[in-house]
């Protein structure tokens, strides 16, 4: 088992360490320089040499990431004498826009993204799930029909558009929910839980039409079970039946797939919160990129994928311990 | 229990096998298609989009509106530039109504965007395919180190955030062709999906023992590929490239909308829905047509993609 | 002497996209307590579908007409509710292959416990002393540190001594065995026939015994019911149907088994 965890843990710091260099050339390299970005209109060739320097960009580009590198863990210093700044670990940097350290801009700014992120994920495991499951049991009826079909449109639906329609029926017509804005939960919990229930059920919609159909199918498979049929022969109460033979080796997979999708939410819903105007993770990476804020851009890759791969690791540990069959011996 | 084309033995002649059995097996899929009401209304709705999509020109021409023609007597410059009339402008002259403030013809952009929308998908559908293939059986095939680069590669690329990445990609790369950009993009991070499906795949093909039968025989390694192997791959591949097909449309309208696909003038779904975003409490219309077809036509795809899917599925069943 | 199970002119029907078709046709048999009646017939026979229809376990869309009556009660025609009464406490079921037929999320010991508890008013302890002692029945070592493993940390005859332990944990009347040494190894095999035979002696359990084997059924059953394709084409005590068959199908049946007899001398088989 620790074997195991050491072995999987190395291929994540590999990974990690790929996907640093990997961002790192792509943004630094290939994008154009940042120092003249920084330095505006009226710049000097003086003041850009200066700024290079500052950031450190004059020198060999292995010595860059290195010290790029070495700043995630170490922290770093830019400059020198009575200019001298501190970057401290994990450092990404300045914004280039707004001079903010990076780490902060998104330890500011991960709350909204978790909220948004648990809060989709709630709604769509309790009503994919349920729906599926009726489904199974029901399968071929109406409401199967129905479930399916509705699950095969509601998974279709891009979100931005699922957004808009969803704000002009309820904020426009209906008027029953107020346009969207920000509000802390301290200031006013049921203003803050208004504002946060359309971008819940915008990104919780399509999971929860791919988790519907993904349990249906499961539970029927499970169902046809050899030892479904055994479970049968023994009298058991149909109660148990479903909830103990029947539901874990159904949803036992979804588990995996859950964790996935949730890891890479975390990073931030960059089109709902966009489009809500949320302040998260999603939305600040949007924005950077609108405005070519490498360091920031840079953090957001490096986070999401941070997520995403701490994540798998997370889901296979989960699953070892719901799979009897793939425990360690 | 019968088996059906993989389990033939290789001396009956593999051309026998493959040529007799994709034809009753598509035959098959497209009767149970056609069965289907809702495979026939995804096919009739894709039809029509296509349709307009290749006669984009002759719309506008009929029409005698372009999809980049400024229309100011459709729109009332005292309301803000809200177009004229109810339903976004919605009249004889303009059948799906006009932009707010240009007063283009809707009509004539759905036509050109969708021409966008599908070539973009077209094409990421092919190469993403074309990569997925080639990979998944060089890995599946060879097996060992090949295998090894393969799959750590694959596995890099599906750690990656790929909106995120693309967008990023997509921004700080320099303007060019955004179209054939979006495709590399969009591809580049498509591929390891279905490699990974197609190495599994070939992975126990080659074990079988028709393929072991025909190698003993003596086949070179293209005829067992593209004789053996890819023929029992068929199947499966078209159900992943047609289920893959709306993802594509929706990613490319998604990073139009995020403004990072295709750059105005050239019109797209995506970069319309975003651009009626300031507009949806006014003029509602503005994106409920262009988010109307996104929607249909990725429905469209996604019913044609699962009825083929139940259609194959019940075929290896039988 | 009442028998235990009564089948009389059982007919099982399946709604089929070309119609209904009879799956099993007026068959009837009876098996006595303390008895083992064997049921032998190649696959789609309709032997199981038997088996299954005494249980009230057939799919969904079956329909049966005649009549089966346990220890004289009419089981054709109950609800769902009664069945699940009947089922493992008067009458239990081990089938073909044992690692599907467990359930791999939970160890053995939970799976007869709950078996225990569905029939009879017990707490969890209790249960599991029941399950322990049942495990050691069938011979399974270390009974209390094997009931907390998985199935699939057993090999495949333990795994099937598992699923007897289960189905007599309630000591019901009539146990049904569908094809239980099938999927067995030969020396195995012998094993679990020997178990079930045993055991059979000790607690007065009347057995039905599916198979497609006549070889099986030779050393375990008192009586014999042929099947083929539905109907039931021979019926009667073991020694009748092996001396003399009366049926053409049968005659085939008892052919097929290899004999030590048949190693013919190598210059013979040239010949």
């Amino acid at each position: 088992m620790a074997r195991y965890l050491a072995g999987r843990i190395a291929g994540l710091v590999v990974i990690l360490f790929l996907i640093c260099l990997f961002t790192y050339l792509i943004f630094f390299k290939l994008s154009p320089d940042p120092a003249l970005m920084i330095c505006g209109k009226t710049c000097t060739p003086d003041r850009v040499a200066q700024i290079r320097s500052v950031l450190g960009l004059d020198q060999p580009l292995t010595e860059q990431f290195w010290n790029f590198l070495s700043g995630l863990f170490a922290g770093r210093d830019y400059g020198s004498g009575a200019n001298l700044v501190h970057c401290s670990a994990p450092c990404f940097g300045y914004s280039f826009q707004t001079s903010q350290s990076v780490w902060e801009m998104i330890l500011d700014r991960l709350p909204v993204s978790v909220t948004v992120a648990v809060g989709a994920a709630v709604l769509w495991l309790i009503v994919g799930i349920a729906a599926g499951l009726l489904s199974a049991v029901k399968e071929g009826t109406w409401w199967d029909r129905t479930a399916m079909g509705l699950a095969l449109g509601g998974s279709s639906i891009p979100n931005y558009v699922l957004a808009l329609a969803l704000q002009y029926v309820l904020v426009v017509r209906l008027q029953v929910l107020p346009f969207p804005a920000a509000v802390p939960f301290s200031d006013d919990p049921v203003a803050w839980f208004q504002s946060y229930l359309m971008p819940w059920i915008v990104l919780a919609t399509g999971y929860a039409c791919l988790y519907a159909r993904l349990t249906r199918a499961n539970v029927i498979d499970t169902l046809a079970e050899n030892f479904m049929r055994t479970a049968r022969s023994k009298g058991l109460r149909p109660a148990l039946l479903l909830r103990r033979h029947a539901l874990r080796p159904a949803l036992t997979p979804i588990t995996t797939i859950f964790g996935m999708d949730f890891a890479a939410l975390l990073g931030g819903a960059l089109i709902t919160e966009t489009v809500f105007g949320l302040n998260g993770v999603g939305k600040m990476a949007a924005d950077s990129i609108a405005k070519n804020d490498q360091p920031v851009i840079m953090a957001v890759t490096l986070l999401a994928a941070f997520f995403v791969v701490v994540g798998n690791v997370v889901v296979d540990l989960v699953y070892t311990g719901l799979d009897p069959r793939v425990r360690v011996r | 229990m019968t088996t059906a084309a993989p389990s033939r033995d290789a001396t009956a002649g593999p051309e026998a096998g493959a040529g007799t059995a994709p034809a009753t097996e598509g035959r098959r899929i497209a009767r149970a298609l056609l069965r289907d009401r809702g495979a026939v209304a995804g096919m009739a709705f894709l039809a029509l989009v296509v349709l307009m999509a290749i006669c984009a020109p002759l719309i506008s021409a009929v029409t005698g509106h372009g999809p980049n023609e400024f229309d100011p007597t459709a729109i009332d410059t005292n309301l803000g530039g809200l177009p004229r009339g109810s339903f976004g402008g919605i009249s004889a002259e303009h059948l799906l109504g006009v932009e707010p403030q240009n007063g283009r013809d809707v009509l004539a952009r759905i036509a050109y965007g969708a021409r966008v929308s599908f070539l973009i998908a077209a094409s990421a559908t092919v190469l993403t395919t074309l990569l997925g293939v080639v990979f998944g059986m060089l890995a599946g095939f060879y097996g060992g180190w090949i295998d090894q680069v393969i799959s750590r590669v694959m596995d890099f690329l599906m750690a990656f955030p790929a909106l995120i990445f693309m967008i990023a990609i997509l921004s700080s790369l320099p303007a060019g062709n955004r179209s054939v950009l979006l495709v590399v993009v969009i591809s580049g991070f498509g591929w390891p999906y279905l490699a990974r499906v197609v190495r599994g795949q070939t992975l126990t093909l080659v074990n079988r023992e028709f393929v072991e039968a025909a190698r003993a025989s003596g086949a070179s390694t293209r005829a067992l590929v593209f004789k053996e192997i890819l023929p029992n791959l068929r199947s499966s591949l078209i159900v992943m490239t047609t289920l893959a097909v709306p993802g594509y449309i929706g990613t490319e309208a998604g990073l139009s909308f995020l403004g990072v696909g295709v750059t105005p003038p050239t019109p797209s779904w995506g970069q319309m829905i975003s651009s009626s975003v300031g507009w949806y409490a006014v003029d509602p219309m503005y994106f409920a047509v262009p988010g109307l077809f996104l929607f249909l036509t990725v429905l469209s795809l996604t019913v044609l993609g699962d009825r083929i899917r139940a259609a194959t599925d019940a075929g290896e069943a039988s | 002497m009442s028998e235990l199970l009564a089948v009389e002119d059982l007919t099982i029907t399946f709604p089929t996209g070309r119609g209904p078709v009879d799956v099993v046709k007026d068959v009837s048999f009876t098996v006595g307590r303390n008895e083992t009646v064997g049921i032998v017939g190649e696959s789609g026979s309709g032997k199981s579908m038997t088996s299954l229809a005494v249980m009230g376990l057939l799919p969904r869309g079956a329909v049966t007409r005649g009549s089966i009556r346990l220890d004289g009660v009419e089981l054709l025609g109950r609800g769902e509710g009664e069945m699940r009464r009947v089922r493992g406490e008067q009458a239990s079921m081990i089938f073909q292959d044992p690692l599907s037929s467990l359930n791999p999320y939970y160890t053995v010991g939970l799976q007869i416990e709950e078996m225990y508890r569905a029939h009879r008013r017990c707490g969890r302890q209790e249960a599991r002393k029941v399950a322990v002692e049942a495990l050691a029945q069938v011979g399974i070592p270390e009974p209390e540190r094997r009931a907390g493993h998985y199935p699939h940390q057993f090999s495949g005859g333990q795994r099937q001594r598992v699923m007897i332990a289960m189905a007599l944990v309630c000591s019901p009347k009539l146990l049904i065995a569908d094809e239980p040494t099938t999927a067995l190894d030969v020396t195995v095999q012998a094993q679990i026939l020997r178990l079930l035979a045993d055991l059979q002696r000790e607690t007065g359990t009347g057995m039905v015994f599916v198979t497609h084997d006549l070889a099986v059924i030779s050393s375990i059953a008192t009586r014999v019911l042929v099947m083929r394709r539905g109907e039931q084409v021979e019926y009667g005590t073991a020694e009748q149907v092996f001396a003399e068959p009366r049926h053409a199908y049968t005659r085939m049946l008892l052919e097929s088994i290899p004999r030590i007899d048949d190693e013919l001398p190598a210059d013979e088989v040239t010949s």
